[in-house]
């Protein structure tokens, strides 16, 4: 086994995912017939190769940048109209500290 | 007007000779959208206000004798990930079932500052993540050619509602192969641009490494054409790239003599299908118009499902923290705290594809696995992308199938995930590199079901990718 019923439950609490027990139970196999594959990749010696984090192409090191110009924000109303719950401007979430 | 079969071409030359308006054309595409829709629920929702009143526009603008604009009058459906002002985006979750976004991605205000008419949103898979459409909150996509099979995915609405003809040309997302997948299992053409071609500004992000937005269309020279007006650099897109954008229908005169074009030979051993041979015969089409084909080699084919699915999961997790229940999502209903909250939102909101792949990318991400993981599928990416850079010496292009098999049945192969993801070998090899890549139509099995071509090209190479495809179209493509 790649990972452990333990492991699961660990990694979705960094996720932040509630999970019931029968998903505990699909998520095992699935990563670890996953985690199985990809363990293919220690076939293969990249020790000098550099890691690709993006795409890149030939161009100076600012083409990217824009400039720095301020523009109208979005707003508080647009901003919030989404929102699940939101009152006097803010959005609002269980309470997160004793009093 | 034939609604179901228009070109761009053929809609600017109607409207110019003021055989219709743009208004009419617009209120008949919705009448056959919403009537024919139903058959495939390609269409998640419609916006009629929208479509009419940029219609109304195109028709002022041609009253004053002013240009219209590239698109003008052209109907298009918009794949649900791509945020639309005002308009409904879901991204196939049910976290997202009541979103309505405050602006408009930057590919939308080009769509419609060329004319374009946005008569809806079309489903996907959830967040972009699936090869069916079948992991959509809202239920599967039936494919138009064939009603009892997937439409592919996760562009799966925008490549059914261009193959049913509700939408003359639609935009897709492709991070591994979501719009060359679908383009082929439908029977019409998807491009999969050069990385940073297209802004990805209001395109809900999965993995923003590979992240492309690109057209659907039932020719290549209308797939060309939107592309020629969605690219193109913007400020609000930092990866977008500054190139200047060529006149991609220019390229497109049928003559393809003497272009080099490779066949890899790691895909052969996975060409001995039915859809192999007719790639085969494709190839051999472009043989007849004078093209040279070679074998050429990409050594590290084999690597690249598994670097892709740790590169797309560990961005995935990241891109995806953000859907917690407070500022857009849906909230799950009663959490004592504030980390109850974001874990019962994000439990009861996710369906099964994005929370396996959620857990997959946090899992790689998480300590101690990040060198053994992530960095070393960062370095099996590049050298995927080398093999590329060596391919394109030689060869002007590479051809390939775009997958393994046909459109399969509904449910077929919903149960096995990893099944699902080694189906992307020949579209993610691609998708790691950077590089433009299209599907275009390539024949039919004996059971009637489409099979697309693959054409890759070196970064920016588009004209010479739309060209290889426009001659083979011209030709008649196989069959």
């Amino acid at each position: 086994m790649k990972i452990t019923e333990q492991e699961v439950r660990y990694v979705a609490g960094l996720a932040n995912l509630n999970l019931s027990d029968a998903e505990v139970a699909r998520f095992l196999g699935d990563l670890d017939q996953i985690l199985e594959h990809i363990g293919k990749l220690n076939e293969l010696d990249t020790g000098i190769a550099a890691p690709m984090s993006q795409v890149l192409y030939e161009a100076e090191d600012t083409a990217t940048l824009r400039p720095d110009v301020p523009v109208p924000p979005l707003g508080n109303q647009a901003a919030l109209a989404n929102a699940p719950d939101s009152g006097a401007g803010y959005f609002k979430v269980p309470q997160v500290i004793e009093r | 007007m034939e609604i179901a079969s228009l070109t761009i071409d053929e809609i600017r030359e109607g409207l110019l000779a003021r055989r219709f308006r743009a208004e009419e054309l617009a209120a008949e595409a919705l009448r056959f959208a919403e009537e024919e829709n139903p058959k495939t629920g390609a269409y998640l929702h419609f916006s009629p206000e929208r479509a009419l009143s940029a219609a109304r526009r195109v028709d002022e603008k041609i009253a004053r004798g002013e240009e219209p604009g590239a698109l003008a009058g052209v109907p298009v459906a918009v794949k649900d990930v791509i945020v639309t002002r005002g308009i409904r985006t879901t991204c196939g979750s049910r976290l997202l079932e009541n979103y309505i976004p405050p602006y408009d991605a930057t590919a939308i205000i080009r769509l419609e500052e060329a004319g374009g008419l946005i008569l809806g949103k079309t489903n996907c898979d959830e967040f972009a993540m699936g090869s069916s459409t079948e992991n959509s909150a809202f239920g599967p996509v039936r494919n138009p050619v064939a009603l009892d099979r997937v439409p592919g995915g996760s562009s799966g609405g925008s490549a059914a509602a261009v193959a049913q003809g509700t939408a003359v040309v639609a935009l897709g997302s492709d991070t591994g192969g979501s719009i060359r997948q679908p383009a082929s299992f439908c029977g019409v053409s998807g491009v999969t641009p050069t990385y940073g071609r297209v802004s990805r500004y209001g395109l809900t992000a999965f993995a923003s490494s590979l992240d492309h937005i690109g057209p659907f269309a039932r020719t290549v020279k209308d797939a060309a054409r939107v592309l020629g007006v969605i690219a193109g650099r913007d400020p609000r897109d930092s990866t977008s790239a500054e190139a200047p954008v060529p006149d991609y229908t220019k390229a497109l005169d049928g003559n393809v003599k003497g272009l080099k074009l490779g066949l890899p030979r790691e895909y052969l051993k996975d060409m001995t299908s039915e859809s192999g041979s007719l790639i085969y015969r494709g190839v051999e089409v472009l043989r007849q118009l004078g093209c040279e084909v070679r074998e050429i080699g990409l050594p590290h084919t084999d690597y690249a499902i598994a670097s892709y699915y740790i590169i797309a999961t560990a961005e995935a997790s990241s891109n995806l923290a953000r859907y917690d229940g407070v500022r857009y999502t849906s909230r799950s209903g009663d959490s004592a705290t504030l980390a109850d909250m974001y874990r019962n939102t994000r439990g009861e909101g996710f369906g099964a594809e994005c929370k396996r792949r959620i857990m997959l990318g946090t899992y790689v991400l998480s300590a101690g696995y990040y060198d053994a993981y992530y960095l070393k599928a960062q370095k099996v990416r590049g050298l995927i992308a080398r093999d590329f850079r060596q391919a394109f010496e030689e060869v002007d292009a590479v051809v390939a199938p775009v997958s393994p098999f046909p459109a399969f049945r509904l449910g077929e192969k919903v149960d096995d995930p990893l099944a699902m993801y080694l189906s992307d070998i020949f579209t993610i090899t691609g998708s790691l590199a950077g590089i433009p890549c299209m599907s275009v139509p390539c024949g039919r099995t004996a059971e009637g079901l489409p099979v697309g071509m693959q054409i890759l090209t070196r970064h920016f190479g588009e004209i010479t990718m739309f060209r290889i495809a426009d001659a083979f179209e011209r030709a008649g493509g196989v069959n």
